[in-house]
């Protein structure tokens, strides 16, 4: 083995500490292989090395909850010996580097995490972010990004039943594609990443290995310079070897021939083996000569730190080789031993008879470099966080100040990008994209389980605790309007550079709010991801920290949705509205400011209002419920009008306001759902309201083809809009950056 | 009355075929993989949509060499039913046992809703449970169902009514707006001449169980039994 060169060790973003650190648990130098090997998993991709010390403070156990952070993804007890195995990820610079390729196999990878586990996929969600749409480029990237989605999870058979879109400035040079995976399971066929066995066979299969995504981890730990530079770390996906890997694995696990068995992700080879072998205690003895490939000359390193997609590392029982084999070969797929598990915990590569790289497992995985990054706050918090609300003007016409929020590309309709996902596959979708959460039925059970993701990344800038206190709140909530009981969630923390004091300020903050949230909610964290230095040019994006929950309905009779359904029925305001701007749609579509304090969040008064919903959808006494939140209540009630299949309008009668109309309409004063019932469960309604003893408001009533708001004292219309004319704003926001509003196709 | 539905390599749309027949309508229902080159014995044949060997090279091309195919349109030659859905249909059409192409749709985009479709006739072994001219919501969700077919072809599928479903409005019109893919006539399903092979680009096997709303695609499922 030769010493590395200093050229070999400038082309690792290692820090001269950590380089020392290497030669140190090596009692050694590297060479250039195992070089690459460390400079991968000690990536702030593969190591959290960063962040690891801020995600100790999420809790991570529950009654749900059989298997937390740590391994492929999270697992859950559903009930009935099932379980529900869920994670969400990011694949942000890939997709701005290579929109389609980048996007497409970020689905391919959360769909390996989850059937890796020995589930089967059963919905994808996701939510992702980009700059304005009047820049051609952020419309290039949201055309293609979407594509990329469509074409993986369309091609896999796995319907994409949800998500969001958010546009802002901050995004141009650094979306976001953050997706989310949900797959089913017996109790009992649970499949873990552990090598043990001294003596088992190490077998590869799926794709042969190339060059594509070579340091796709390390590229995704550092801000982004110039996309077009990097498009050779971008992986190339390939959804029909995935869809075969898929069949195929569940086929292999119904054997009990294997005894662990991990996705090659992000850093390939390396990372599988080594946290294989980590969780295991063991060893592994691998000989690169047996890696299937599908480019000639490739050097140890290449193979090792390849991202290649499309492939998975197993360890099988001594002597069953035959038997998987068999069923890789019946799917098309490569099949490979190329090694063995041994008691020495040490990853040995070979290329035959010659060692490339000895490392002892423990120096990648635990010894990997812990930072307490310094936390400062950025100098101008407390400015942006003012906001003088009487320089405010109210608007001159509330219905034209709705059409132009309805038609804002953050609150239009996303038919047009969510059209181009299969959402039905499986026949499993009760409750498809555009609701509150999605819903899929489990067959052959009464069960359901509801699922959301969510985030607000201007709260979050505003006041990085209450942010994340709300992403869990109103994930909850959005799970609570479809009458599901929040059980578990899983995060992707999107970040920007984390060596500025800055970006940690709003990391730990953040943080702090979702644990508070979680704690008190009792919902535990079971699998997330963390995405740092989304920045590029020095410019940040906002902390997103986006987040997937998964609600659990236990008995499925009439879906709960956000749509009116009937004329007659009365409209009730849960919660109550504070005249809060700070933050809001409202403020940034229509003054064209992005500052004050965001809504507060009581934590109390939040349960006790989805208690309120949540027992009321049980009771089958609500006909629908929607989440007060973006836009506020005139944006709320727009949505129910707009979501009724039966297009059924509605007159709301306000009494005298303590505040402003504006407030009244456009606030986002949390904690807040709108629900209508029948006539004569209104008694029933009101005995919950006031056990839960939460704020309530008649609104009005159901009925009409138009959003009509009237001040009832006053004898005075405030907002008087035919849904016909709501749906034209509302629908046309976003398709129109794509198509002529006037073509039919 | 016992079915079967092939599998290849990346259909996806299998297991819900497999579901309405088996768990829905009761029926003895077999899953019969690519390879084979034998049918179990069977009345009625499924070939299920999804994206057989990826979409690629073209959309139907290479399903329509895999081993099973020759037992199939054996089967469909001795007058057994068949049923290709999506992909299906596109196999159907590439193996030639229904005329016409399926191209790339108009917006060039994957489409994924629901849509009215009117039953063109009912005089038929599939669409026999439906009245004649009936309006029913069907999903599809395809990114070539632009079907075509050339003059001469056209006129012998009117003749024979072998149009069995067309995209529609509500009220049933055939018109350009109710055309989501840019299909030749609106056609959204043809039989052949004999009657017995179906290919449809909509998923009647995705609105056949009353918990996921819609239920107009169990009839044609019934019309089998």
């Amino acid at each position: 083995m030769s010493d590395p060169t200093a050229e070999d060790i400038a082309k690792h973003p290692l820090s001269p500490d950590e380089y020392k650190k290497i030669c140190t648990l090596l009692d050694r130098k590297p060479n250039s292989c195992e070089l690459a090997i460390f400079s991968a998993m000690w990536s702030e991709h593969c190591s959290y090395k960063s962040s690891r010390i801020h995600l100790k403070r999420f809790p991570t156990e529950g009654e749900h909850v059989i298997e937390g952070p740590g391994e492929n993804a999270g697992v859950v007890d559903i009930g009935e010996g099932m379980v529900a195995v869920f994670k969400i990820e990011s694949h942000n610079h890939p997709s701005y580097i290579e929109p389609y390729q980048g996007a497409a196999t970020g689905v391919g990878g959360i769909l390996r995490d989850i059937f890796t586990m020995g589930a089967r996929p059963v919905a994808l969600l996701n939510s992702l972010r980009f700059g304005p749409l009047d820049v051609p480029k952020n419309r290039y990237l949201l055309e293609h990004v979407v594509e990329g989605i469509a074409a993986y999870g369309n091609c896999m058979g796995v319907p994409t039943i949800g998500g969001e879109i958010y546009f802002h400035e901050v995004y141009s040079k650094n979306p976001l594609v953050n997706v989310f995976c949900l797959g089913i399971a017996k109790r009992s066929e649970i499949v873990t990443a552990k090598a043990g066995g001294v003596g088992n066979p190490v077998i590869y299969v799926g794709s042969k290995t190339g060059r594509d995504g070579i340091h796709g981890a390390t590229m995704a730990s550092a801000e982004l310079t110039e996309a077009a530079e990097k498009r050779h770390t971008v992986q190339v996906g390939d959804p029909f070897t995935e869809k075969r890997l898929l069949e195929a694995c569940l086929e292999l696990f119904k054997s009990d021939a294997i005894v662990g068995i991990q996705d090659m992700g992000a850093a390939g080879l390396t990372s599988s083996s080594s946290e294989m072998a980590d969780r295991g205690k063991t060893g592994l003895d691998i000989d690169l000569l047996k890696v299937p490939r599908r480019e000639e000359g490739m050097i140890p390193e290449e193979l090792m730190i390849s991202e290649s997609q499309e492939r998975m590392l197993i360890v099988a029982k001594k002597g069953r080789e035959a038997e998987v084999e068999k069923i890789f070969h019946k799917w098309d797929l490569d099949f490979s031993v190329i090694g063995v598990v041994t008691d020495d915990q040490m990853l040995r590569v070979r290329e035959g008879d010659t060692i490339v790289a000895e490392i002892p497992v423990y120096a990648l995985t635990s010894e990997a470099p812990v930072y307490e990054r310094p936390i400062k706050p950025p100098k101008f918090q407390e400015i942006i966080q003012s906001l003088n609300v009487d320089l405010l003007q109210e608007p001159s016409s509330y219905s034209e100040t709705l059409l132009t929020l309805l038609a804002s590309p953050t609150l239009a309709s996303k038919e047009w990008v969510y059209r181009q996902y299969d959402h039905m596959v499986q026949t499993n979708t009760v409750t498809g994209p555009g609701a509150d959460a999605a819903v899929i039925r489990l067959k052959g059970s009464k069960r359901a389980l509801a699922m959301t993701v969510d985030g607000n990344s201007t709260y979050c800038l505003l006041n990085p605790y209450y942010g994340g206190a709300i992403t869990v709140a109103e994930a909850a909530r959005n799970l609570v309007c479809v009458g599901a009981l929040p059980i578990a969630l899983s995060d992707c923390l999107n970040f920007a550079n984390p060596e500025k004091p800055e970006t940690m300020w709003h990391f730990s903050a953040c943080i702090e709010g979702m644990v508070d949230a979680c704690e008190r909610f009792s919902i535990p964290v079971v699998s997330g991801n963390v995405s740092f230095y989304n920045e590029a040019l020095d410019q940040g994006i906002y902390p997103t920290p986006v987040i997937g929950m998964v609600g659990l309905i236990k008995s499925l009779e009439t879906p709960l949705t956000p749509g009116f359904k009937e004329a007659g029925e009365h409209i009730i305001l849960i919660g109550e509205t504070r005249e809060e701007f700070g933050g809001t749609v409202y403020l940034k579509e229509i003054h064209s400011q992005e500052r004050g304090y965001p809504p507060v969040l009581d934590f109390g008064k939040e349960k006790r209002v989805q208690d309120v919903v949540l027992k009321a959808a049980e009771a089958g006494i609500l006909t629908a419920a929607h989440d007060c939140s973006e836009g506020g209540l005139a944006l709320a009630l727009a949505d129910c009008c707009l979501l009724s299949e039966a297009g059924v309008g509605a007159i709301i009668k306000l009494q005298p306001q303590t505040i402003r109309m504006d407030g009244t309409l456009f606030s986002e004063s949390q904690s807040r759902i709108v629900v209508t019932v029948k006539e004569e469960q209104l008694p029933a309604l009101f005995t919950l309201i006031e056990e839960g003893s939460v704020p309530h408001t008649q609104l009005g009533v159901t009925g009409g083809n138009q959003l009509k708001i009237d001040l009832e004292t006053q004898n005075k219309t405030i907002i008087q809009v035919p849904i016909s004319k709501m749906r034209v704003a509302h629908s046309g926001g976003l398709k129109n950056y794509f198509e002529k509003s006037d073509s039919s196709a | 009355m016992r079915v079967g539905v092939v599998v290849f390599p990346g259909s996806n749309c299998d297991h819900d075929c497999y579901d309405v027949c088996d768990r829905i309508l009761g029926v003895p229902t077999t899953m019969i993989w690519h390879q084979e080159t034998r049918l179990p014995d069977c009345d009625v044949l499924i070939i299920p949509g999804g994206f057989s060997y990826g979409d690629y090279l073209r959309v139907g091309a290479i399903a329509r060499f895999s081993p099973i195919m020759d037992a199939v349109i054996d089967f469909a030659n001795r007058g057994g039913l068949v049923i290709g859905i999506c992909n299906g249909f596109q196999i159907l059409l590439e193996a030639g046992l229904l005329p016409g192409v399926l191209l790339r749709n108009r917006s060039t985009k994957f489409i994924c809703e629901s849509v009215f479709i009117r039953v063109e006739s009912n005089q038929n072994r599939f669409t026999r449970n439906y009245r004649s001219n009936q309006v029913i919501s069907l999903p599809i969700a395809h990114a070539e169902g632009n079907y075509y077919i050339d003059a001469d072809g056209l006129a012998d599928l009117e003749e024979k009514q072998q149009i069995l479903f067309r995209y529609a409005s509500e009220n049933g019109e055939i018109s350009d707006i109710a055309n989501p893919n840019g299909s030749l006539e609106n056609i959204a399903g043809i039989c052949n001449a004999q009657g017995n092979v179906l290919g449809m680009m909509p998923h009647p096997e995705r609105v056949a169980d009353p918990i996921l709303g819609l239920t107009d695609g169990i009839a044609l499922f019934q019309s089998l039994l």
